[in-house]
């Protein structure tokens, strides 16, 4: 099977030496205006510092993947005695709550790592090196995708039959040709 | 379109309960920018002299400064402003924090509230809706408790609210307003917006506020940001460490406090406590702040660390910064810094000033020793430093007995209690207290700020050049190098012919002249910090700091797309600083008015001081009673302003008024 190399992209979040200014969601919001630093809203920031100053809780979440539903459950941590909010940590945009979401439009965030800069836009404006750029390479197996075929044909033989998939599979082909 | 200002106003009105967003007018920006310089504008039109501090027709504004909320660091100063009750003149309180940039992305750069409402309420802003709400279950409430009560009721762990806690409601004159870690706290806003019967203000925003030539801007916050590292790396050397780096005084990341413990006059700004400092205090100081300590902490966008989150045994948590953690022990004679970690809390939840109040109740235990207050004004006070003081500070904040004396600060209450007490209300300057702060020689620099500046507080007026001479030619070469900050390079031959002792050194050098540019630069700085809300530890409180007037107007002309200069902006904070004087004249205020406490400093010039008060007033345009001048204020746009003091015989024959022909006789 052949190798492939795949760029990791991580921010370190030293949580700990935060101090809370969220000099990182202004910076996020203005690089991602259009065009770029015409306009500044936190609220438009794919990086929100979860904040609760009383219960020292200063944490950078960035916001992930977008989610159609919600979990079946949802998590709450207390850590060290404190209790973070629900689902404090996940960074799915879900239609469970409001973060990482347009304020006005509420469509959904996705941090991208500030793609074309030499480092995150937040990782920059940090200077209590609380978030940390890493980049690293790493080799993986080229056969997640095929493996991933095969379940899926797997799943659909159980499911219609073998019979049916062949009929669909040359109809597209046909279609295809046509076409 | 508005840049970097929101271009609105939020107008209410506490008796009708209305309440409209005002759009403003574009051309106050290039005439007074925004924060404290529009600030006095709005007071200038609608505050008349005859306005009292408690009267309806009072108003309290709070501002944003114009670039906060942009991608500035450590912009994000309210600037709230209002007659004071305490001297009937301009208050501008400010404080850090996170309110003022919520408020501009709320879509707004002031609030203004006029008239009184009938009972206690609280508002709140979220985007453009903005609601007056009942807030009589948080009557009696703590300033801090307020603000998380209100958040948990309204369901918005994001809001921020600046709050009073019972100071303010009882129109205590060191009231505070207190917002997290930071307060509003000079000259006693606190009061009025308990006069106003507003608890407080919540505001949450999500709107967008936009800049004119943002990559630019970015581009000069860059050049900003590598200098902020650079001074973080390298402390100055040849100054005491609190002098050596950027920010307000880290007083909650330093704990060597030698200096500030042994030079400063404790009690009521009354004695030096040499040898204060020994190795057993360093020791039990170093333990107590470190244990107290839970994390360094800042204001909005700003990376510096001036504050701190405190988890004191089993004090309710809350935040420090800066002074208080020396003025209530130190005030009180109390050598366990144990004490001030427990009464500043509660001082916070009450809402007072952390300079003042201290002082006040000093001055109310040397009346009790000097026998002018009696047994009775005392009945039920603890005898030991630490429960009198807290005795002290709960019947302050209530007006209970002498409380109610104390309240009105020093000097009022100096009046009342007379007997001789007068004498003691010895550290004021226009009624208001100052700094615990007395020193040995003249010092004209110092002379001129203490006496002339418009905030009334030194701390918000010196800054940027050095407070003392240095020692040896070798240091002063060092430090003028990279002096980058200098308005001029002339400054830099002032410094290096600065000397501790001999012919150049105070009170004769700098010369009149030389003290009259130092001050205006300085006074300059933090006239451009208030209206654009810089924290003046970035600016113009601190030695070599990264925001100076070679950069301030690159940052303002790329983030408003109004193209500025470093004359243009020299000019624009001349013309706020004119009007800013001419609403105190106004009220009365004259050169009789403009002098430090008789004791400031042991060895003083009577003839020297006038002349170097002539020297000041001529080089600002001003006649000999500190009046701007008719030709001063025509210069800077200001005709309304000359017209109106000459209306009403402040200003005679456009120059000299009749009082001042008197003073040159």
């Amino acid at each position: 099977m052949a190798k492939i190399r795949k760029k990791i992209k991580t921010i370190k979040i030293k949580a700990d030496q935060c101090n809370g200014c969220r000099a990182c969601e202004v910076v996020c919001s203005a690089f991602h205006a259009s065009p770029p630093y015409s306009s500044v809203n936190p609220a438009r920031s794919r990086i929100r510092v979860i904040r609760y100053p009383l219960d020292d809780i200063w944490v950078p979440v960035f916001a992930g993947e977008y989610a159609f539903a919600e979990c079946m459950g949802r998590d709450k941590y207390v850590i060290d005695g404190k209790e973070y909010e629900e689902c404090a940590f996940c960074r799915a945009v879900c239609p469970s709550r409001d973060v990482f979401k347009e304020p006005d439009s509420g469509l959904p965030l996705r941090c991208d790592m500030c793609e074309g800069e030499d480092q995150p836009l937040c990782v920059q404006q940090c200077l209590n090196d609380v978030l940390i750029f890493e980049e690293r390479e790493e080799e993986v197996e080229e056969q997640a995708y095929p493996q991933e075929l095969e379940v899926s044909v797997d799943t659909l033989v159980d499911k219609y039959g073998l019979d049916k998939l062949y009929d669909v599979v040359a109809r597209r082909a046909m279609l295809d040709k046509a076409s | 379109m508005r840049y970097a200002e929101t271009g609105c106003n939020l107008e209410i009105d506490l008796v009708t309960g209305n309440i409209e967003r005002i759009e403003t007018n574009p051309e106050y920006l290039e005439l007074f920018l925004g924060g404290l310089g529009t600030n006095v504008k709005e007071l200038w039109d609608r505050v008349p002299p005859e306005t009292k501090p408690f009267d309806p027709e009072n108003l309290l504004i709070f501002a944003a400064g114009l670039l906060c909320g942009t991608p500035a660091f450590s912009c994000n100063r309210t600037v709230v402003s209002t007659v004071s009750p305490q001297n009937e003149l301009l208050a501008y309180p400010m404080m850090g924090g996170f309110w003022a940039a919520e408020l501009k992305y709320a879509g707004y750069d002031k609030v203004i509230l006029r008239n009184k409402s009938p009972n206690l309420v609280y508002i709140w802003i979220n985007n453009d809706k903005v609601e007056i709400r009942d807030a009589s279950h948080l009557q009696g409430k703590g300033a801090l408790e307020t603000q998380e009560l209100i958040k948990a009721e309204l369901k918005q762990p994001n809001a921020h609210v600046a709050a009073i806690g019972l100071a303010g409601e009882n129109r205590v004159f060191t009231a505070s307003i207190e917002q997290g870690r930071s307060s509003c706290s000079r000259l006693g806003g606190g009061a009025v917006m308990g006069d106003k019967r507003v608890k407080a203000i919540a505001v949450r925003g999500t709107k967008d506020i936009y800049l004119a030539r943002g990559t630019e801007f970015m581009e000069h916050m860059k050049e900003i940001k590598n200098y902020i590292n650079f001074r973080n790396e390298n402390p100055l050397p040849g100054v005491m460490t609190i002098l050596s780096g950027i920010g307000s005084p880290q007083e909650m990341k330093h704990t060597d406090e030698k200096w500030h413990t042994e030079n400063f006059a404790w009690g009521n700004a009354r004695t030096r406590r040499k040898g204060f400092w020994t190795e057993e205090i360093e020791k039990s100081w170093t333990e107590t702040q470190l244990s107290a300590i839970k994390r360094l902490i800042s204001c909005f966008n700003c990376p510096q660390q001036c504050g701190a989150l405190i988890s004191y045994k089993d004090v309710p948590r809350y935040m420090m910064k800066c002074f208080s953690k020396l003025t209530y022990a130190m005030g009180a004679y109390v050598d366990d810094l144990d004490f001030s970690f427990k009464i500043v809390q509660k001082a916070q939840e009450y809402g007072v000033d952390a300079f003042s109040t201290p002082q006040i109740m000093a001055f109310a235990v040397e009346l009790k020793e000097a026998g002018i207050l009696t047994d009775k004004d005392f009945a039920g006070c603890p005898s030991d430093n630490q429960g009198r003081f807290h005795w002290l500070l709960d019947r302050i904040v209530r007006r209970e007995g002498i409380g109610d004396l104390l309240a009105d600060g020093t000097y009022y209450a100096a009046q009342r209690i007379g007997g001789g007490a007068e004498k003691f209300a010895h550290n004021t300057i226009k009624k208001h207290e100052q700094l615990p702060l007395k020193l040995g020689m003249m010092d004209p620099l110092y002379y001129l700020m203490y006496s002339t500046n418009e905030k009334i507080s030194i701390t918000q007026v010196e800054g940027n050049f050095p407070q003392a001479a240095f020692p040896t030619k070798e240091a002063r070469e060092e430090f003028i190098k990279d002096w980058i900050q200098v308005p001029d390079n002339r400054f830099k031959q002032y410094l290096l012919e600065w000397e501790p002792r001999g012919e150049n050194a105070n009170p004769y050098f700098p010369t009149p002249e030389m003290s009259c540019e130092i001050v205006d630069w300085m006074e300059m700085l933090h006239n451009i910090d208030d209206a654009l809300g810089f924290c003046a530890g970035m600016g113009s409180f601190c030695l070599k700091p990264p925001y100076h007037i070679h950069n301030y107007p690159k940052l303002i002309s790329a983030a408003t797309g109004m193209d500025i200069d470093e004359a243009g902006l020299r000019k624009t904070v001349r013309r706020s600083r004119n009007l800013h004087r001419a609403f105190n004249i106004r009220r009365g205020m004259r050169r009789a008015d403009e002098k430090p406490p008789d004791d400031h400093w042991k060895r003083r010039f009577p003839e020297y001081e006038e002349s170097l008060l002539d020297t000041y007033y001529e080089f600002k345009g001003w006649n000999q009673e500190g009046i701007p001048t008719k030709e001063t204020l025509l210069e800077l746009d200001l005709g309304y302003v000359a017209e109106d003091l000459e209306q009403r015989g402040i200003l005679k024959d456009g120059q000299n008024t009749e009082e001042n022909q008197n003073h040159q006789n």
